[in-house]
């Protein structure tokens, strides 16, 4: 049967508000485990403060070709969630306003917006220092109006960051859907042919490893020897770096974790994993998060439960580094998940 | 009192053993640490070790913890079940070359 999202199975765990008690209920509750709250506070870290905006990470939709099970957006083809033009257009001006060096494009598949290709063309006059797109490979072989896409990305000089749970067939199908692991390869293959990940190539591309399962990353840079020799000596496949990536707690990797029983070792790996010298480095701290409808979140994962900036001003519309610098960001138990090991980012780990 | 005796739950406690001696313990948890960093061999390579021994051994709490070690080192099933063979293998044959001590025996023994 085809995976659908937690939302159009009508999932109690589609609304935020669920996820939010179960984060905060439980062994966090009763005392077992502390609080993300106590535990950064033994460091003086509480309430965990913002410094200057570096990365915009902006969210244009929910909608992906993919419907991986561990995904904390809750994508898939039955999100309808989109981007307009208009908010965009906005997005552009704040750009330009901030002295931010990244823009970050995900989604779902960032490509599936109408306007994707558009909003890359007229962000890209800005001249930001480091553009991404979180493409999943598997949309450039999808169809074939996205065949060009190495292409397109080429002349804007994009710096492609792609999934890759695992370099065997088998662990990658299981997390992301049967096909996607030959898929990937054909795009990763297709990148390479017009210069992306070739060694000394200025055309960036990095992967991201995410656990196939209830378990946490493994030491980055020798995940990276293994993923680079295996690509290579299998597929003849060429990569730059790759990002290890804790999955949170939260949407359908939650869902998964309570289905399976793992929730509470779960939770206790992340806590006694927790390093306290990765807290004053997690991306919240010099990233904004733009969802499609304009919103300001901490983060993708505060975007994915519904929790707005605390800011007077919390729309793209009405973007004010100075009000908004002066916020205290919103956690809870989730943040567990960017602070066990050597930390956890959309850049990879942060210590 | 616990009815079993296994709980996943005490491997957790694990460290707790310092606390009654916490010399001997201290220097224990050190030479471990010390002995799972890279050297000669690399720590995917001394994951799998521990797996094989943890099997032979048959020690469920070591098993659940390099099962783990081995996931998240991006160890597949398949090279976690060779290694388990290995242990396997030399349980197997530690048993029967024994065998040739009973051999050596009843040809003593027997007329």
């Amino acid at each position: 049967m085809k995976m659908k999202s937690l939302k159009k199975r009508d999932s109690a765990l589609a609304n935020s508000k669920r996820q939010l008690e179960i984060l905060s209920g439980g062994i966090f509750q009763n005392g077992e485990l502390p609080t993300f709250k106590t535990k950064i506070a033994e460091t003086n870290q509480f309430p965990l403060k913002p410094k200057p905006l570096e990365i915009l990470q902006i969210n244009v939709g929910y909608m992906c070709n993919l419907v991986c099970k561990h995904c904390h957006v809750d994508a898939g083809p039955d999100r309808k969630e989109i981007m307009t033009r208009k908010t965009m257009t906005q997005c552009i001006a704040v750009i330009k306003a901030t002295g931010a060096h990244t823009l970050d494009l995900t989604g779902g598949a960032p490509e599936m917006n109408p306007n994707f290709r558009w909003f890359v063309e007229e962000a890209s006059k800005v001249g930001i220092k480091d553009f991404i797109v979180r493409s999943n490979l598997t949309i450039i072989t999808s169809h074939k109006r996205f065949r060009d896409l190495p292409e397109f990305f080429k002349k804007h000089n994009i710096h492609v960051v792609s999934s890759m749970p695992h370099w065997t067939r088998g662990k990658t199908d299981k997390q992301r859907g049967e096909g996607v692991f030959n898929n990937s390869i054909k795009a990763l293959k297709m990148l390479n042919d017009v210069g992306y990940g070739i060694p000394g190539s200025e055309l960036k591309l990095d992967l991201v490893y995410n656990p196939s399962g209830a378990f946490l990353p493994g030491n980055q840079s020798a995940m990276e020897q293994d993923f680079k020799s295996a690509l290579l000596q299998d597929f003849g496949i060429h990569f730059h770096a790759l990002f290890a990536i804790t999955n949170l707690p939260i949407s359908r990797f939650l869902d998964y974790l309570i289905a399976s029983e793992n929730y509470e070792d779960y939770m206790y790996s992340l806590v006694e994993a927790y390093n306290a010298t990765a807290v004053a480095n997690v991306m919240c701290t010099n990233t904004i998060s733009v969802s499609w409808d304009g919103w300001l979140y901490d983060c993708d994962f505060n975007q994915m439960l519904g929790l707005k900036v605390a800011s007077k001003t919390k729309h793209i519309s009405t973007y004010n580094s100075e009000i908004l610098n002066n916020r205290d960001i919103i956690i809870s138990q989730h943040c567990y998940g960017c602070t066990a090991g050597s930390g956890s980012s959309c850049q990879g780990t942060v210590t | 009192m616990q009815k079993t005796y296994y709980d996943p739950k005490d491997l957790k406690k694990f460290g707790n053993i310092t606390e009654w001696s916490e010399e001997l313990g201290n220097k224990f948890f050190e030479y471990y640490g010390k002995v799972f960093e890279s050297g000669a061999l690399t720590a995917r390579e001394k994951s799998l070790i521990a797996l094989a021994v943890a099997h032979t051994e048959q020690c469920p709490y070591c098993i659940d913890a390099y099962t783990k070690d081995g996931l998240e080192r991006g160890i597949t099933k398949e090279e976690m079940m060779e290694a388990i063979h290995v242990g396997a293998a030399i349980k197997g044959g530690a048993t029967l070359v024994h065998g040739v001590q009973m051999m050596n025996k009843v040809n003593k023994l027997d007329l």
